[in-house]
């Protein structure tokens, strides 16, 4: 522990993304600039997401990272060893259980609280970027709302696929003021952006900082004809039964055989652990054999 | 009659050099006035100015708005000269691709506009490409067809039809026909010519070319080193030169 300072930054750094996240929390949705730090470990490995996490970190603090979802894959692993070894924090798997979880691609199927913080991992803030590239006029079209641009692109995907195919990092607009990227979640998780936590966006790389308070509106853009819809698998979930949660679709053998199951691997869990069993699933005490 | 472009002393300076100067005009509804003089003769300088792409250092350039009247766009918010800029503006690039998004289909080019004024059906906006697109003939098929796709007089007319999806009241054109091989300069001079008669559009057209305003332009004002040498009506200014200078871009035309 000594060999570091609390959660591995020091105190100005610290002080500095919070200074941030605040105005971010004050102007909901607008991307706030900050001198990103070296962590160690690569960009694309959620470096802004890190950072974010370490700013609000306390010691009383359990965290949870989860990556598309699941608490046990490389990136979502190391990030919690670094704070269980940085910051000395509790760590958990369960949603419910936890007062900040970090996340790359997903919010948890389970409702959060007003105690609790969403951290995301943001690659690429700027929503306008992929079709314009200069960053002098992006800035100048958040100022002036000066918005056209991102349903020319919703236009793009219509006239492409014959519907809206953006399937993630789906374009929202902010308490009817900024539009903002919501980072690579898919779509269906869009309306669980309304929610009673926090959620703070962090992007290492291109050092923003964006927010969204509690309760503040977020509308998903769309056209009258072709309305928003958070679209998932049209199936329920394998292993427990769920019908309302993100799937991901699995190849199991050589036969195209196929498993649907939950993206959120404690959702998933919690309910097989209730009881819960889906077509292909079984009782959990035996699965654990 | 109100004009819809009052210029008056207009000056703009790159340091000690002059860009135009003492540039005064009236532009009325339904007028096109040509603007022509040799390249560093502050004739772009002076479109620039009139369309709010530079802030010119002294003159006021008084545009007819439909709320409130003649208001100084050089003075007004930067987010009203923009709204009128995607309005009640349109600017047609030299080079096409400076107007166009080469990236976006057809139809999203000529979309944008719309969309940027709030136009949130799909598809009236794809309706209404379809139109525009068939007004400067090309064909519906294209649609979704990148400009990449297209030959430099089809990617112009695309930007044409870009501009215009939204009525502008005003059109600032730079060197429209500039780059163009000679037939097709005539094809997309002949189809401003009925756009700007069908739609009674006010414009201003920049060109070193005199046969563009011979065709276009009701009235002329011709340039040099920054100041306004000499302005009438297209035909008398073209067929009875009273400026020296004027007289010789007139002849060095006739010799072409
Ligand atoms: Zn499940």
């Amino acid at each position: 522990m000594s060999d570091y300072n609390f959660a591995y930054l020091d105190e100005q750094t610290k002080r500095m993304i919070r200074r941030a996240i605040l105005k971010g929390l004050a102007i909901p949705g607008y991307q706030v600039p900050f001198a990103s730090r070296e962590m160690p470990m690569p960009y694309g490995w959620g470096t802004g997401g890190v950072q974010v996490s370490a700013a609000v970190l306390t010691p009383e603090d359990t965290l949870k990272v989860i990556d598309q979802g699941a608490d046990d894959t490389t990136n979502a692993v190391s990030i919690r060893r670094f704070f269980e070894k940085t910051a000395g924090v509790q760590v958990t798997e369960a949603t419910t259980d936890a007062s900040v979880i970090q996340t790359r691609h997903r919010i948890p199927e389970q409702d959060l609280r007003a105690d609790q913080i969403l951290v995301y991992q943001v690659p690429i803030p700027e929503p306008l970027r992929f079709l314009e590239p200069s960053e002098v006029e992006t800035r100048k079209m958040h100022s002036l709302e000066e918005y056209g641009l991102m349903h020319v692109k919703l236009y793009e995907d219509i006239s492409q696929h014959g519907d809206i195919a953006t399937a993630y990092a789906y374009p929202v607009k902010v308490e009817g003021r900024y539009v903002m990227d919501p980072s690579p979640i898919p779509k269906f998780d869009n309306p669980k952006l309304e929610m009673a936590g926090i959620q703070l966006f962090g992007a290492g790389r291109e050092q923003r900082i964006y927010a969204i308070p509690p309760y503040t509106q977020v509308v998903s853009l769309d056209f009258d004809d072709y309305p928003f819809q958070a679209s998932k698998a049209d199936h329920a979930c394998d292993l427990c039964g769920a019908k309302d949660s993100y799937l991901d679709e699995l190849i199991v053998d050589d036969q195209g055989g196929r498993v649907f199951m939950c993206s959120d691997t404690d959702y998933c869990s919690t309910r097989r652990a209730q009881g819960h069993v889906g077509a292909q699933g079984s009782p959990i005490q035996e699965d654990a054999a | 009659m109100t004009p819809l472009l009052q210029v008056e002393n207009l000056a703009k300076f790159y340091g000690p050099r002059i860009g135009c100067t003492d540039v005064s005009l009236d532009l009325y509804p339904g007028e096109v006035m040509g603007i022509v003089g040799e390249s560093g003769s502050g004739k772009s300088t002076l479109l620039n100015c009139l369309a709010g792409h530079l802030t010119p250092d002294r003159g006021a350039v008084r545009f007819d708005t439909r709320a409130d009247g003649l208001r100084d766009t050089v003075t007004m918010s930067e987010p009203e000269r923009r709204m009128l800029s995607r309005t009640d503006w349109a600017f047609v690039h030299q080079h096409a691709r400076d107007g166009l998004r080469m990236n976006v289909s057809a139809g999203g080019n000529v979309g944008e506009r719309l969309m940027a004024v709030n136009a949130r059906h799909y598809g009236a906006i794809r309706d209404e490409a379809i139109d525009w697109l068939g007004r400067v003939e090309i064909t519906e098929d294209r649609i979704d067809d990148r400009p990449t796709a297209f030959s430099g007089g089809m990617q112009q007319r695309l930007q044409i039809a870009r501009n215009l999806v939204t009525g502008p009241r005003l059109v600032f054109m730079d060197e429209p026909t500039g780059g163009l091989d000679v037939s097709v300069q005539a094809r997309l001079l002949d189809l401003l010519r009925s756009l700007v008669r069908e739609m009674n559009l006010s414009a201003i057209i920049v060109t070193h070319d005199l046969a563009v305003v011979r065709l276009l332009a009701d009235r002329l004002m011709v340039m040099k080193d920054g100041h306004v040498i000499e302005t009438g009506l297209t035909d008398q200014v073209l067929d009875d030169p009273q400026h020296a200078y004027t007289q010789l871009l007139v002849s060095s035309v006739l010799q072409v």
